[in-house]
């Protein structure tokens, strides 16, 4: 473990409990996120990234539980923690945005008292004095005439404007660790950038670390310094991000890089087409056996389809780990 | 008044409801249908002073009445009362419901706009009162009650019709089956009515279950059947007076009623888990 | 506001004209008039001279249209016609009846909207628990309920084997002759508001602003007294409006069983005794009751939820 570590997820599992028969959502899932650190998170829906969040954030919702394995937060273990533990975690020093703005704010409260609550929760404050900081907290946010805005309710602000609300409760409380899931997928794409390099900045600000999850391998690796990529329940790659691109190890991440447009890349190579991955993710009752990309993987041999691949060291590059878990990588 | 649809579904565990609601609505039916065969006595005629206000024992299971009338029987016998009210007013509630919901998505236009505006007016009058100004007007009797109550509750069945065509149009569906030349009946009763058919037999059910209380409601007024036809609700009505002398007068047309209807409900829950599962329907 | 407000007015009035009309055509056009058709039962029988007199009374050899508009026109101003029985206008017959019955009526709801939204309550809470088993097994019987019978035992049992209250009258108006009817009639919307708040519930709990409202590190108590609550009440407020439909249809046989004095056994005697003006009379009475009534949800709902309050 690093000096500086916030935090540390070990060997993680997700079980969910099926009809008859528990399965794995979520398995072997290791990393580590230093303080202030962007740490970008990538994979196709359905890989199980969105519940690695919520197993830190501590709510997971049945059928969905913990298997196994640590999650450290500042060295602490909070796996097991009470619930009054992790209800004084959450807020304060973990913050969360989700992807639906529309629907991730109650449609019957003022935004203002949406993000009030964050100060009368965790900082003891009463609600006129909550309320004052609710209105700086959106001016932070750069909402527009926040005045005006606190006393708004969500069906009466844009989706990049709820989403905007939706940093501000995150980070009302200056928290050690922002979990941003999707934050951007459900917004038209020019808002997109403008809440991404708001989150970013807001955060340098704070020294806020993030977790940045995403289907998006273009918008993470801009963002985040180090990316792990998940497939089927499980991490198989991790690297710094400009390596992530110059050298994706995996064939699946190769797959990723290979179907992102990139500026410039078509006066080299001509008219060239978009690639996209063959296939689609299997569903968590029929992974394969061996390694769980096997069906859709141009390198498959026979070893692929009978032994799951152990995970390899990549040669650190400034210290920071990486990994590849593939019999053919390179 | 904005109709949200809402599940209205306590799961109990593994279709449970479904059996019981099927046992005790089957148990129902045999006895409506067997009455003869499981009768001890005929239910009017029967009337033997020597037996009067004898309390429920061996010789007569639920007690005899202030004629000497086996209550078991009455009982038995108003089953086919109770299940002849309720399955025929739903067909007719069902008829007049699809017919109008169906050609008012459909057609569209003026119809529609009348076909909605009467829903409205249907949903305005609280029911029991329709049915009962209905009764006031032909007179007690079985085919009044078909028709009071057949004719008073058709309004989700139709809401139910109208919204499955609209949403069918909306998808090209209907559009698609006219260019290939079908007519506008074979299209109603091809491509909308299946789609429909799960939720209407869950309303049916439901409904069965809300007719069979109307019946006896009326019936206990006096303005639905008239004693001494053994109606569960006729002879609540004739108890009445004597509950505190000859309770058992009273218990038993109830609990055959609150079995009855019991059944009903479990069932039409059962049934909307497996033929309604996004639960279109619901009641108020 | 008052935009949204005001048109929900102006849907009342066409219902409310359409019902007028309904219910004049139903007592004037059907198979015989009212009159006749009631001589059928073979119970009483109307000297034919008796009956000629009062269809000139009451104009109803007149042509049909002019009827139709002589009723409107009468209606609009409040007059509902005399009672052919105690030669008393209408409205003061049931003016005399409203009191009684509004009381019963709210007594009633208040108790379904107490146990049946507790209820509801508590079993979303724990969902699978003995509490949520329990209230839906009382929820689902509570549906399939005689309300009159359950009225009756009730009478049976508290009034007249225990004696704990009175069987059935008005008595000084007190609370007490109040609870067994109230009781009665509430049993039927208590049943289906613990059902449909219980869904309700189950729905807003399971929203994604009440993850919102986890990760802020709230604990479930607040979770469910500042998110869940308002959300759950818009979904229960719409049953508790329709709910008075039933309720004032039940009311009517409530009211008989328990001789109450109330506008719904003003309707039966009535209906039993011929007089068409007063039957007309309460059943207006009655929907426009339940339009009000239907109303005033709406205003709360404008109350409650601000996507309605600014006209989305």
């Amino acid at each position: 473990m690093t000096a500086d570590s916030l935090l540390r997820v070990e060997d993680l599992r997700i079980a969910l409990a099926g009809d008859r028969t528990i399965y794995n959502a979520v398995e072997e899932v290791s990393f580590e996120i230093r303080r202030g650190e962007a740490f970008g998170l990538v994979g196709e829906s359905g890989c199980g990234k969105s519940i690695t969040a919520l197993a830190v954030m501590g709510l997971l919702k049945r059928p969905l539980s913990l298997g196994g394995g640590k999650i450290l937060l500042d060295g602490e273990e909070i796996q097991n923690a009470s619930a009054a533990r992790m209800r004084m975690l959450r807020g304060s020093r973990i913050g969360m945005i989700f992807q639906e703005p529309m629907t991730a704010l109650n449609p019957l409260s003022p935004v203002g008292r949406q993000i009030a609550e964050m100060f009368v929760l965790h900082q003891n404050a009463g609600w006129s004095e909550a309320m004052d900081r609710a209105e700086e907290a959106l001016r932070q946010v750069r909402v527009p005439s926040p005045g005006r805005r606190v006393k708004d309710y969500p069906h009466q602000l844009s989706g990049g404007m709820r989403q905007r609300v939706m940093i501000a409760i995150a980070l009302a409380c200056s928290p050690e660790l922002l979990i941003a899931d999707e934050p951007t997928t459900a917004l038209d794409v020019t808002v997109q950038a403008e809440i991404i390099d708001l989150m970013a900045e807001l955060c340098a600000a704070k020294g806020t670390a993030i977790l940045m999850i995403s289907h998006d391998l273009g918008l993470v690796a801009n963002m985040c310094k180090r990316v792990a990529v998940m497939y089927a329940g499980r991490i198989v790659e991790a690297q710094p991000a400009e390596a992530i691109f110059a050298k994706p190890q995996h064939p699946y991440t190769q797959g990723l890089v290979d179907s992102l447009p990139r500026l410039g890349e078509r006066s080299r190579r001509g008219q060239q087409r978009l690639r996209e991955i063959a296939g689609v993710v299997p569903s968590i009752q029929a992974y394969p056996a061996g390694c769980r990309f096997n069906p859709r993987c141009p390198r498959a041999s026979d070893v692929c389809l009978t032994t799951a691949p152990a995970i390899t060291p990549l040669p650190a590059a400034n210290s920071i780990e990486a990994l590849v878990r593939c019999h053919h990588h390179g | 008044m904005t109709l949200i649809p809402i599940k209205l579904m306590p799961r109990l565990r593994g279709g449970t409801s479904l059996w019981i609601g099927g046992g005790l609505v089957g148990l129902a039916v045999f006895v409506a249908i067997a009455a003869p065969l499981i009768a001890r006595t005929d239910p009017v005629m029967d009337a033997n002073l020597m037996n009067a206000e004898i309390p429920p024992g061996w010789e007569f299971p639920f007690g005899t009445d202030a004629q000497g009338r086996d209550i078991y029987s009455r009982i038995v016998y108003g089953a086919r009362i109770s299940l002849t009210v309720g399955v025929g007013s739903q067909i007719l509630n069902s008829l007049i419901g699809v017919s109008l919901g169906l050609t008012a998505g459909y057609w569209g236009g003026w119809w529609d706009d009348f076909v909605t505006a009467l829903t409205n007016l249907m949903l305005a009058i609280p029911s029991l009162i329709f049915a009962l100004a209905i009764m006031a007007i032909l007179g007690p009797g079985l085919s009044s009650l078909l028709m009071a109550l057949g004719l008073t509750a058709w309004s989700y069945s139709c809401r139910i019709a109208r919204a499955q065509v609209l949403s069918l149009k909306s998808q090209g569906y209907i559009q698609a089956a006219r260019i290939l030349g079908y007519g506008d009946l074979r299209i109603m009763f091809t491509q909308v009515l299946p789609n429909i058919l799960g939720p209407l037999i869950v309303i049916a059910t439901l409904g069965m279950g809300t007719a069979i209380l109307s019946e006896a409601a009326l019936s206990f007024l006096g303005l639905g059947i008239r004693p001494p036809f053994p109606s569960w609700g006729s002879m609540l009505s004739e108890a009445r007076d004597q509950i505190n002398t000859v309770p058992w007068l009273s218990i038993f047309p109830g609990v055959a009623i609150f079995l009855t209807v019991l059944g009903l409900n479990l069932l039409g829950d059962g049934l909307r888990d497996i033929l309604d599962p996004q639960s279109t329907t619901r009641r108020s | 506001m008052l935009l949204v407000l005001a048109r929900r007015l102006a849907n009342v009035v066409p219902t409310l004209v359409a019902v007028i009309a309904l219910v004049f055509l139903l007592f004037s056009v059907l198979p015989g008039s009212f009159i006749s058709g009631m001589g059928e039962d073979g119970r009483t029988t109307i000297d034919p001279a008796v009956m000629e007199r009062m269809r000139k009374e009451m104009g109803l050899d007149d042509p049909l249209p002019e009827r139709f508009a002589k009723y409107i026109a009468h209606t609009a101003v409040g007059d509902l016609g005399k009672s052919f029985r105690t030669r008393e206008p209408v409205t003061y017959l049931i003016g005399q009846r409203i009191w009684p019955s509004l009381k019963l009526m709210f007594a009633a709801m208040a108790f379904a909207i107490v146990v049946g939204v507790t209820l509801g309550f508590l079993a979303a809470l724990r969902p699978g628990s003995l509490v949520d088993t329990v209230s839906m097994v009382a929820a689902i019987s509570g549906l399939s309920l005689s309300q009159f019978w359950f009225g009756l035992m009730l009478m049976y049992l508290f009034a007249l084997t225990l004696q704990w209250l009175p069987s059935f009258g008005y008595g000084d108006g007190g609370i007490m002759h109040l609870i067994l009817p109230a009781i009665a009639l509430g049993v039927g919307p208590m049943a289906l508001l613990a059902r449909t708040t219980r869904a309700a519930v189950l729905d807003v709990l399971n929203a994604d602003f009440v993850r919102t409202a986890r990760s802020k590190g709230m604990s479930e108590r607040r979770v469910v007294e500042w998110h869940v609550l308002r959300n759950a009440l818009v979904l229960v407020i719409t049953i508790i409006g329709l709910q008075f439909g039933s309720l004032m249809g039940q009311a009517v046989v409530v009211e008989k069983l328990f001789a109450w004095p109330g506008v719904g056994s003003l309707l039966i005697d009535s209906v039993f005794q011929r007089d068409m003006p007063a039957v007309q009379g309460c059943i207006l009475l009655i929907v426009l009751f339940f339009l009000a009534i239907n109303t005033l949800v709406d205003i709360a709902y404008v109350a409650i939820d601000p996507r309605i309050r600014y006209g989305r």
